[in-house]
């Protein structure tokens, strides 16, 4: 799942720099607050970067340019139009691809001496432990509850700091968690809002610049966690109105009564934080629309038959990990938005866990003007019953 | 001179639009109180059907933490600042994810977003 840009480092710290390296970082070398010393930290320092949207943007390229030895990117994302107002690491040709593939690219083309690995998948509680044990730092940049709860618990439970930094509209929020004698996220929130009650950027709207410059803010306390320089944010919660230009910081403080970092935490493994977040929830009530239908024994087949079907997976990209008929995945959430990926002359079966889902996005299709558009009757759970038991049921 | 209430943006279509409010107060409860009574809608946002300040809602009296303090009986002095600073997660496209699983929330979701579109906001504000 990872691509790795060359040169690998090897095990052994590097212990000096080249004559382009030293070219390259003159103005870091220059500063005695950096120095050679710091140069080479920054070097050896390995960060794991989850997201590369808006937060990320910003956050990989300053990494990268001051030479952060190892960047890792998490995303599972594609480039879409709508990214580009702010998500500055890619361009317009970029769009369709891969975002930690896309970002992978532009930051070696920034700087080729470094380590850049992009792991094209979604975060869970299943891969996290994996994905972080190699990294010195891990970065904060995603865009949901459920992840952000998931990367506190893992960072404490790996004793990794994490940086941390979330956006709204006009507002911004910075901090460092996870540090020994520091505040974990779970200490300024224990608990998640309920889901709705803080709107997304999708539906809120975010100014282009406000993640450039809490980006930024994380990008400066990673340098000075890994320099070992300045005043951290550790136990601070900075808070930015962009709106009103102004910073303000509140404090932070440990609590002993958390259940993961306290004194005696309860929370001692990594769970299932939609779940937690309670946005796992049921598939909406209601009758379902009425569209055209293939029962999963007809789709099999056909399929069999060699016809050209193009199976099209509405559900979320956490389902599709879990298991999934190898079909295109594009989230009902998003299929308005992306529904110029999808060839209108071709036959397409849409599907999702039980077929409620899948069925409002045939009906949408068939409005939108696709003629060839069949519903897999009772989804993934149907076709676990009726053709492959091997298939998982969730 | 009164203590100001910090009002979230999230929190604001709930509060005539406003930044801030300013009330008289001995304690961070009584200002509270006040805010939610000048604005009926923000009380379910803030407070529990029994009253209680909801676990994901933090209020700080200038820079302190009032779960460190006395909670809603934190005093209060004239020139104090409470704000209630919401948890927020955006990085920033959460929404895409919590469309189809979540049902009856996200059509709770799209009400409050209607809301807040309803509030127009503008760059002048």
């Amino acid at each position: 799942m990872a691509t790795t840009t060359q040169p690998q480092t090897g095990a052994k710290p590097a212990a000096s720099l080249s004559n382009e390296e030293i070219l390259r970082y003159s103005r870091h070398l220059i500063m005695p607050e950096v120095g050679m010393e710091g140069q080479l930290k920054l070097k050896n320092a390995k960060v794991l970067l989850i997201g590369t949207g808006g937060l990320g943007a910003p956050l990989g390229l300053y990494l990268a340019a001051a030479g952060v030895g190892k960047l890792g990117l998490v995303d599972f994302d594609v480039v879409d139009f709508t990214n580009l107002q702010r998500q500055v690491t890619f361009g317009t040709s970029d769009v369709g691809k891969p975002k930690s593939e896309a970002a992978r690219a532009r930051l070696a083309n920034l700087n080729p001496d470094i380590q850049i690995e992009s792991f094209e998948t979604q975060l869970t509680s299943a891969n996290a432990f994996e994905l972080f044990k190699d990294f010195d730092v891990i970065v904060d940049g995603t865009d949901n509850f459920p992840t952000r709860y998931l990367v506190n618990d893992a960072c404490i439970l790996l004793g990794k700091p994490n940086v941390y930094g979330s956006i709204f509209r006009f507002e911004g929020q910075a901090t460092v968690f996870g540090m020994p004698d520091g505040p974990c996220y779970r200490c300024l929130y224990p608990e998640p809002p309920p889901p709705g009650l803080v709107p997304s950027c999708a539906e809120g709207g975010v100014l282009g610049v406000l993640p450039g410059i809490v980006g930024s803010i994380q990008a400066m306390e990673t340098i000075k966690l890994i320099l070992g320089r300045g005043d951290s944010l550790v136990g601070r919660l900075l808070l930015f109105d962009a709106l009103g230009m102004k910073f303000r910081e509140l404090k932070l403080r440990k609590n002993p009564n958390c259940p993961m970092c306290g004194t005696h935490p309860t929370i001692t493994k990594l769970i299932d934080y939609y779940e937690f977040c309670g946005v796992r929830g049921e598939e909406a009530p209601g009758p379902s629309v009425q569209v055209p239908e293939i029962t999963p024994r007809e789709l099999k087949a056909r399929l069999a038959r060699g016809d050209d079907l193009f199976i099209l997976d509405v559900r979320e990209p956490h389902e599709y990990q879990i298991c999934n008929l190898k079909g295109h995945l594009l989230p009902l959430g998003e299929l308005t938005r992306r529904v110029h990926e999808l060839d209108s002359s071709r036959e397409i079966v849409a599907h999702c866990r039980s077929g409620k889902r899948s069925a409002e996005a045939v009906d949408f299709l068939r409005k939108a003007g696709f003629r060839k558009v069949l519903n897999l009757k009772g989804g993934i759970l149907a076709w676990s019953d009726e053709v492959d038991p091997s298939v998982p049921k969730y | 001179m009164p203590v100001k209430v910090m009002i979230p943006s999230p929190l604001r279509p709930y509060a005539g639009k406003r930044a801030s409010a300013e009330f008289s107060a001995r304690t961070v409860g009584e200002a509270l109180g006040h805010l939610t009574t000048e604005f009926a809608e923000l009380r379910k946002h803030l407070f529990t059907e029994d009253g209680k300040l909801r676990s994901f809602v933090n209020v700080y009296v200038n820079d302190e933490d009032i779960r460190y303090l006395a909670k809603e009986n934190t005093p209060t002095k004239d020139g104090d600042t409470i704000s209630i600073i919401p948890s927020i997660a955006g990085g920033c496209t959460w929404k895409r994810r919590l469309d189809a699983p979540a049902g009856a929330a996200l059509n709770f979701a799209r009400h409050l977003c209607s809301r807040i579109s309803e509030a127009n906001w503008n760059l002048k504000e």
